[in-house]
């Protein structure tokens, strides 16, 4: 067996014309690599055959409801940020049958479906998702029951991450202390610098990875230059319009204390009650099992699927619906998210990737309700 | 055999092709004829049994005085009335003729006008007899029918969702076309139950299944508004497949600055 020569935490230089044999390499010993593509006017997780395929000199623009994708002709890989996908959907499918039953006789066989587990290699994601991850681990596989599918796919998944070096008007990872470095759960971690990238080591397999492309070991002076594009992005989205703000503190005590405040009815006339916040949103780990039966009744398949808190099935108990109207469950996804996770969790559930502003028809923004709430 | 539960298939005015999503079943569709009885159900079979009927399925809206009457009589023949369709749920397209004078249509396109009898609106199932079940959109999606069947044959509640299509378009990770390409899309207060068919295909939704639960239309429409989408442009999306339904109709008259018309008189 090849022991890695790279340790843990240590950096190296490959060129960007590199970048390809490391996704190569990465096809080898994976059965699929996946990374960012322009396709249908965002930037998606698909198959990446070739560095040629990523968006290259591609730039996003995202504000509340609005995504729009610009193309110059620079040679930057990664300058655009998240777009509607995150890992979720890599570990916790969408839509994923959990169980057939079969009635002979009057007696029921059930069997586990066990959907064989690919071996994935994710290029692209970024801190805020990578902090994601580490919460949907936590609710997947930390509580008294372990969800064994996400335990398999988990356990198959390599990542190579992307420090940021620019953000958009959404981002507000900064406020949740999420971003924009990337600082833990990859096996490798890129910087893009002006001709090549810088490369951190996460774990001993990334190490193996970069082992087989091209690299040169990097000074202290570059590395602490590598260090500097998040930061010196960090600062930036501390002062400006280049960010959202959050103030977070006391946010749990802030939220829990006002559930009578008038602004929940407020955003509850502009609210939907579609869901698309909860859907994009990374965190987000509720699902809704059905079963599904054919004429006879004998066959019977059991189906997990992504669920919403704005639905109404979602909050259907013995007696009825409990949470009616969209005021309580806009209150219900908000007070979740950042105030009662706090008590489930150990953290928050928000991680300011900012795709529940982006990504919502009428652009409700969960920084401005809560600085609303705050009285600013 | 005489155990099994008889089926009937009725139509008011539509074209049919909720029906055909029933014969559309192909490879289920033995299956349904060896579970029900198809008692009555002229477009697949010419014998007629005579009612009650166990399950009762209806196409079409109301827009003849004849047809308001044979709603009734169907409704006394049948246990459990479903309505199937856009048309039969809210009223369908036809129903735009309630926001024109449709005295003024029969004049125009009929050589004969005095054979024409008919209602000035055209109007849901649901606003003449009570309704036990609804079945969306434009046509059907015939996994919603076959759940349908299924649910009763086994005496369960069907599974349909009442939730938005945003939720179906999400799931199967389509890009959302409103947000990324400023299209005017109707999914986040349309109702589920087509697998957002058409964001899957770059189009927008417009709205066949007609609102979800708890839609907020008004809100939507706004934005679009805001976002430049032309006022004409969504009083005719909002104002197609499900123009009668309660919520899209106030949207549209909102938009429009118009009210339908009140006029339900025979012509
Ligand atoms: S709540 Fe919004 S900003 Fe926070 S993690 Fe979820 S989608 Fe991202
Ligand atoms: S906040 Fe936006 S995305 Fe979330 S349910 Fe309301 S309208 Fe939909
Ligand atoms: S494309 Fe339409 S249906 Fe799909 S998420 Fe966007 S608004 Fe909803
Ligand atoms: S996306 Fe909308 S218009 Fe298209 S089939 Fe579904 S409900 Fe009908």
């Amino acid at each position: 067996m090849n022991l890695a020569k790279l340790p843990i935490g240590s950096f190296v230089r490959i060129q960007k014309c590199d970048l390809q044999s490391l996704v190569a390499d990465l096809k080898q010993v994976h059965d699929r690599v996946v990374g960012p593509r322009e396709i249908d006017a965002a930037i998606v997780y698909d198959d990446l055959d070739h560095v040629d395929q990523l968006p290259i000199g591609v730039t996003d623009h995202q504000d509340g409801g609005v995504y729009r994708l610009t193309h110059q002709s620079s040679d930057s890989h990664f300058d655009y940020v998240v777009g509607p996908q995150s890992l979720k959907g890599f570990l916790f499918p969408p839509r994923e049958t959990v169980s057939e039953s079969v009635r002979t006789d009057g007696k029921w066989e059930i069997q586990a479906t066990e959907t064989p587990v690919m071996r994935i290699a994710v290029l692209g994601p970024r801190a805020c998702d990578l902090r994601a991850l580490a919460i949907q681990d936590k609710v997947f596989l930390e509580g008294p029951y372990v969800d064994p599918g996400y335990q398999r796919r988990r356990d198959a998944l390599f990542i190579v991450a992307v420090n940021c070096r620019r953000s958009v008007a959404t981002c507000f990872c900064h406020a949740m202390d999420c971003g924009p470095a990337v600082t833990s759960h990859f096996d490798l971690a890129l910087t893009e610098m002006d001709d090549h990238f810088a490369v951190e080591i996460g774990t001993p397999a990334g190490g193996l990875a970069i082992e087989a492309t091209s690299w040169v070991p990097m000074s202290e002076v570059e590395v602490a230059h590598a260090k500097q594009v998040p930061a010196a992005l960090e600062e930036s989205m501390q002062g400006g319009t280049s960010a959202r703000q959050m103030e977070t503190g006391g946010i749990r005590e802030l939220l829990m204390d006002n559930l009578e405040h008038p602004r929940w009815q407020e955003v509850a006339e502009r609210c939907l009650s579609c869901g698309n916040c909860t859907m994009v949103c990374p965190t987000c780990f509720c699902s809704s099992v059905d079963e599904v039966t054919d004429l006879s009744g004998d066959h019977v398949r059991r189906e997990r699927s992504w669920a919403s808190c704005f639905t109404a099935e979602h909050s259907y108990m013995h007696s009825g619906n409990v949470r009616k109207t969209t005021r309580s469950k806009y209150r219900q996804w908000l007070t979740h998210k950042l105030a009662t996770w706090q008590d489930q969790f150990d953290s928050s559930g928000c991680t300011g990737c900012g795709r529940c502003i982006t990504w919502c028809p009428v652009g409700i923004d969960l920084t401005e309700e809560v600085a609303a709430i705050r009285g600013e | 055999m005489s155990e099994k539960p008889k089926l009937a298939v009725f139509k008011f005015a539509s074209c049919d092709g909720c029906q055909l999503s029933l014969l559309d079943c192909e490879d289920e569709l033995l299956a349904v004829a060896d579970a029900v009885e198809i008692a009555y159900f002229l477009e697949a079979r010419t014998e007629q049994i005579a009612g009650p009927y166990d399950i009762g399925l209806i196409e079409g809206s109301v827009t003849t005085a004849h047809d308001a009457e044979r709603i009734k009589e169907i409704r006394q023949q049948c246990k459990f009335l479903v309505t199937i369709g856009a048309c039969a749920t809210s009223g369908g397209i036809q129903a735009l003729k309630n926001w024109q004078d449709a005295d003024e249509f029969v004049r125009s396109v009929y050589a004969t006008p005095e054979y024409i009898s008919t209602l000035g609106t055209s109007t849901a199932i649901a606003d003449h007899v009570p309704v036990d079940f609804e079945l969306r959109g434009c046509p059907i999606n015939r996994q919603q029918l076959l759940e349908l069947i299924a649910s009763l044959l086994q005496g369960r509640r069907p599974s349909t969702p009442s939730y938005s299509v945003c939720i179906e378009c999400k799931r199967r990770m389509t890009v959302c076309i409103a947000v990324a390409r400023g299209v005017a899309c109707l999914g986040p207060v349309t109702q589920a139950g087509c697998d957002a068919l058409c964001p899957a295909f770059a189009r927008e939704c417009f709205g066949c299944f007609g609102p979800k639960e708890t839609p907020n239309v008004i809100s939507l429409t706004n934005h679009y508004q805001k976002q430049g989408v032309d006022c004409a442009h969504l009083t005719r999306l909002t104002r197609s497949f499900n123009a009668n339904s309660p919520e899209f109709k106030e949207a549209s008259d909102l938009l429009s600055g118009e009210q339908p018309s009140a006029d339900t008189g025979d012509h």
